[in-house]
């Protein structure tokens, strides 16, 4: 079809989400005749109007709560969240409420809404504008939580996730909004949510990421093949609730070897996860300690310094070096 | 304004509820209102208009800056100056000043340098130290949860009778999340000595207030809170001293929180990441530029005889000189090895740094001596080995 953005595929996917289900409602602060701060709901204002495309006041918790209401009522609402850093207002409504209506009502009451949030640093943003927070979505039982890692699965996986009769979190990696440009096919297409997918095929270790944190791994693994001669294979987790645990164990088992790379902080990320599902299905199949390159344990520092606490080619490329050399 | 308590008769009866008031006292083109006229000694009003000139002239080179790339995005104060001078001005030492974003002047006036300004709005987590002494939270920048905090330090001075006073700040936008909200409630359920300044400039972002409520004023939410409410010229830095002084003596008194809505007009970008042709009219914007409050306050100025035209630009040399001399300075300081240290990161989130913290801390560090090593001998310069 044609190549663009991430920022334009999202800004795709919703417009033609919109075009075949009438019931697609999007709704946020700026969402409107400012077509978002992100300029992701281009076009959507002009096109569908003001009964598909909601300015709202200014209230996350207000979103997110009436947006249950109307997914309870029959509507699929896309909720944005105008930064990640904003959401926590709305946690409670998707704590309590969003992810609970199906298990308490057994099934009767369901909430098919979806909260995008543009998060994660490196653009130079202010205080409360870099968190990656992604964990705590993924540590709350009944949400499903989607990260893209570029155009092509962006488009794909937000159809997934408006078409997915549950609450799913679509986690955008602002980052990468406009880092690069991809071929994404004419026809719709969607992607399993809660698959991983092997991006670069490898024998020797297998780094595992998702969203930003994806393109210094890949970086890091062709400086590995150039410099080492190491064949490093790489999965991007696209969903990290649930996760894909059955193809990491697969490449692990194969390669002995596993680094996970993230950009939130450490302590109980989803590399400690990942850990985890691999120590519990491939302990015996291990070369070495999987190693954990993420965030540190400490708010992302404010624009100037921001560039140290995110993982980069340099800090995947060592923690891999010392996996192999084990 | 007990009605609760009331037995009314059948069948239906009309409940008393306050009014809210609008006061104006110097408008658009300088014409004063005598008989509204506080009185102000020249030497507070000096102060007054230094500190909204400070502010107004610290915002517009900033925004210089932005556009140079030697600035980070920040939202700009230019316009609400007089709300936030006007009522700071009553603040004393053991007073708490509780910002939202816009209150430039303010901070000012309260003791934030320059410099520190420039820090915080350039990425460097040290632009949000309250000056030593002085009872100010730093700017907060998620929307309306300052003002809780603002009423739990009212609670605590009401709870330890002391007779301080809080000055908190919120947008319209702000007025819409629950927090704004519990704030109040709280502030008056416990006749916490709070003083909710709204700084009312018509836009959340792109969002105007139409589509913002419904009610015509923020000031008449004050009502349904149980407190005084009043809206207020925020362009008219005398309607707005007056308004907050009442109010500060009221909470002095012991007699709870105020609400005072300022209506203003934000004639900038949101912040610098903003355009606002997307969302409201040039006619408009120029209406309302016209009514800023710096050029009305001058004119009265100079009218009262405080200042003659020619001291008053002998003093915005004077600002622009300071405000020169201290971008020379922090950009000094942002390079000096203190502010530039990443692993600086570390050493503020806990009392005492915990262990598997500073296991992150030296793995940083190790990581660091690596890539310079490692750059040192490739030949690759330092800046490129950062650049991620």
């Amino acid at each position: 079809m044609a190549q663009m953005n991430m920022a334009k595929a999202i800004n795709l996917a919703l417009f033609e989400a919109m075009e075949r289900d009438d019931k697609v409602i999007v709704m946020g602060e700026d969402v409107g005749p400012d077509e978002g701060v992100f300029r992701i709901t281009e076009g959507l204002f002009h096109k569908f109007g003001d009964k598909r495309v909601l300015d709202t006041p200014l209230a996350e918790s207000g979103i997110m709560g009436t947006a249950i209401g109307m997914a309870i009522y029959g509507l699929r609402p896309v909720c944005e969240m105008q930064f990640s850093g904003f959401d926590y207002y709305a946690f409670h409504q998707l704590e309590c409420h969003a992810s609970r209506f199906r298990n308490r009502t057994r099934g009767r009451v369901t909430v098919p809404v979806v909260m995008r949030a543009p998060y994660g640093g490196g653009i130079r943003a202010l205080e409360h504008h870099s968190e990656s927070r992604e964990a705590i979505y993924a540590h709350t039982p009944g949400l499903k939580v989607v990260i893209p890692s570029g155009p092509r699965n962006a488009r794909a996986l937000l159809h997934s996730a408006i078409q997915d009769p549950d609450p799913v979190i679509y986690y955008e990696p602002k980052a990468i909004y406009r880092l690069f440009k991809e071929e994404v096919p004419e026809a719709m297409e969607t992607l399993p949510i809660g698959a991983a997918q092997v991006v670069r095929k490898g024998k020797d270790i297998t780094l595992i990421s998702y969203g930003a944190s994806l393109r210094a791994t890949l970086e890091a693994a062709e400086m590995l093949e150039e410099e080492d001669g190491v064949h490093a294979e790489v999965i991007d987790l696209l969903t990290i609730a649930p996760m894909d645990a059955t193809l990491i164990i697969e490449s692990v088992k194969k390669t002995g070897r596993a680094v996970v790379v993230h950009e939130g902080p450490r302590t109980c990320g989803l590399g400690a996860e990942v850990v985890a599902r691999i120590n519990e299905a491939a302990l015996l199949y291990l070369e070495a300690p999987i190693k954990r390159v993420t965030g540190f344990d400490v708010p992302i520092p404010y624009f100037s310094k921001e560039r140290f606490f995110l993982p980069d080619p340099e800090r995947v490329l060592a923690a891999s070096r010392e996996t192999l050399s084990f | 304004m007990q009605t609760h308590l009331t037995v009314h008769p059948m069948p239906r009866t009309k409940i008393d509820l306050p009014h809210i008031e609008y006061l104006s006292i110097l408008d658009e083109d300088a014409k004063l209102d005598k008989a509204l006229e506080p009185k102000i000694a020249p030497e507070t009003l000096k102060t007054m208009y230094k500190y909204m000139l400070l502010a107004r002239r610290t915002d517009e080179r900033m925004l210089l800056m932005q556009r140079q790339g030697r600035m980070g995005t920040f939202p700009q104060s230019s316009g609400h100056e007089a709300i936030s001078m006007g009522s700071a001005i009553h603040l004393g030492k053991t007073d708490w000043h509780v910002p939202a974003y816009r209150e430039l002047a303010g901070l000012l006036f309260r003791g934030w340098s320059i410099e520190t300004t420039l820090l915080y709005w350039n990425g460097f987590e040290e632009g949000a130290m309250p000056p030593e002494g002085v009872n100010d939270l730093p700017v907060c920048v998620p929307i309306a949860s300052q003002l809780l905090h603002a009423a739990g330090l009212g609670m605590a001075m009401k709870l330890r009778n002391d007779n301080s006073v809080v000055m908190t700040y919120f947008g319209d936008g702000a007025s819409s999340e629950g927090d704004t909200h519990e704030a109040m409630n709280f502030a008056s359920v416990y006749q916490a000595p709070v003083v909710f300044v709204c700084l009312n400039n018509q836009y959340a972002i792109s969002v105007p207030i139409s589509k913002q409520m419904r009610n015509e004023t923020i000031a008449q939410r004050a009502i349904a809170y149980g407190m005084p409410g009043i809206r207020v010229d925020g362009n008219d830095v005398l309607a707005v001293y007056v308004a907050t002084e009442e109010a500060v003596a009221r909470a002095k008194r012991g007699e709870g929180p105020t609400l005072i809505e300022g209506l203003t007009y934000r004639f900038t970008p949101h912040t610098t990441a903003d355009d606002p042709k997307r969302y409201r009219s040039d006619d408009e914007c120029a209406l309302w530029t016209k009514r800023e409050p710096l050029a009305r306050f001058s004119k009265y100025l100079i009218a009262k005889g405080v200042y003659t035209e020619k001291q008053l630009q002998e003093l915005e040399a004077e600002l622009d000189a300071t405000i020169k001399s201290s971008i020379v300075r922090v950009e000094e300081m942002a390079q000096s090895e203190e502010l530039a240290n990443p692993l600086s990161m570390f050493d503020y989130l806990y009392n005492d740094i915990p262990p598997y913290l500073n296991e992150q801390r030296e793995e940083l560090k190790n990581h660091l001596e690596q890539v310079e090593k490692a750059k040192n001998n490739s030949g690759v310069s330092p800046q490129k080995a950062n650049a991620h």
